[in-house]
């Protein structure tokens, strides 16, 4: 169920990360805010954190398919600029629980709501700085074999198996038990 | 049949893109060529694995390359799969006579009536340069497609 493909770039000081660095089992999502497999995603993920604790390390990285959805790069842009103000993650769970509203008008909604300089947000999200993360994980993505979303990498290994929560949670602790090849 | 190897010169192809437009292989002469061949239309995997090739399109087109895709479906079915999906590049059909160019390619899986899930790098002189045959249910990606395109020289501007 791991495939060969492999995660090019490490993560690194840019990536949003939740988890300390150092721990047995490091879960990398490749995602885009409008896609519904990744909504289905998003409860699981937090599952499986709230199962694993302090030994899962999770990071997501921007993986917007633009041509079939036409508000994911808008949606990555705010989580982005929000993530510029200290409030990546929140902005994060917005959105997926807000997935069919994903228009600027909403999206600057969001900032407000999550109490974010609305103004500076707004420079933020049409920003080059912005623009440049997200192509930069678009890019590491396709370079590591992401294959459609979401894609996980388990210790810098694809994972290619089924992702309910139970087969993840399984596969999780073979990989910290160091039974799964 | 076997996938064909590195070296190798390609089978020319000549299929239908649209109802009335047609495609050949020497059509893509002096750039390079990235072929996709497909199970079908509309089954979730191609979905997401055509749909991947989509967004990386700039990507495969910096290295003077252009992609097809490659499945037994007719015409019809390609518009309306391209539609859907608004995919930027061609889907051509391998349907009359059924799958001959898949089977030219040795990627035809008899039984099913399909063609395998298999990717082909080909340079601008029509000589393969890489391939690649994925299990049925696994999406490949477009790291592999980078990685041949990389490799092949750039030739100088005449």
């Amino acid at each position: 169920m791991m495939g060969e493909a492999r995660l090019t770039v490490p993560l690194e000081e840019s990536d949003h990360v939740q988890g300390p660095a150092g721990v047995p089992l490091e879960l990398v999502e490749y995602g885009d805010y409008q896609c519904t497999h990744c909504l289905r995603a998003y409860p699981i993920i937090k599952r499986l954190q709230q199962n694993l604790k302090s030994r899962l390390r999770f990071a997501y990285r921007n993986f917007p398919m633009t041509q079939q959805h036409p508000e994911a790069l808008n949606a990555a842009r705010a989580a982005e600029a929000a993530g510029l103000q200290g409030r990546f993650w929140q902005m994060h769970d917005m959105l997926f629980e807000n997935q069919e509203y994903l228009d600027y008008e909403s999206l600057l909604q969001y900032a407000a709501e999550l109490r974010m300089d609305v103004n500076r947000f707004a420079r933020d999200y049409r920003s080059q700085k912005v623009e440049d993360k997200i192509r930069e994980d678009f890019e590491s993505g396709v370079r590591s074999g992401v294959n459609g979303t979401p894609t996980f990498f388990i210790n810098g290994l694809r994972y290619d198996g089924d992702w309910s929560f139970y087969s993840l949670f399984q596969v999780l602790q073979e990989v910290e038990a160091g039974t799964n090849v | 049949m076997s996938l064909l190897q590195k070296g190798t010169p390609a089978p020319s192809f000549k299929l239908h893109a649209t109802p009335d437009q047609e495609l050949s292989l020497e059509d893509f002469r002096g750039k390079n060529l990235v072929l996709v061949f497909y199970p079908a239309d509309w089954s979730p995997v191609c979905g997401d694995e055509l749909a991947v090739f989509n967004e990386v399109l700039p990507m495969i087109r910096r290295h003077n390359a252009e992609l097809v895709a490659i499945s037994v479906d007719g015409t019809w079915c390609h518009q309306a799969f391209k539609e859907s999906r608004r995919f930027g590049f061609p889907l051509l059909s391998d349907f009359e006579p059924k799958g001959e160019v898949s089977r030219n390619y040795g990627i035809y899986r008899e039984g099913d009536g399909e063609s395998g899930r298999a990717l082909y790098v080909i340079d601008g002189d029509g000589i393969i340069q890489w391939s690649y045959l994925s299990p049925v249910g696994i999406n490949p990606g477009a790291e592999g497609i980078l990685k041949a395109l990389e490799s092949i020289p750039v030739k100088e501007e005449v």
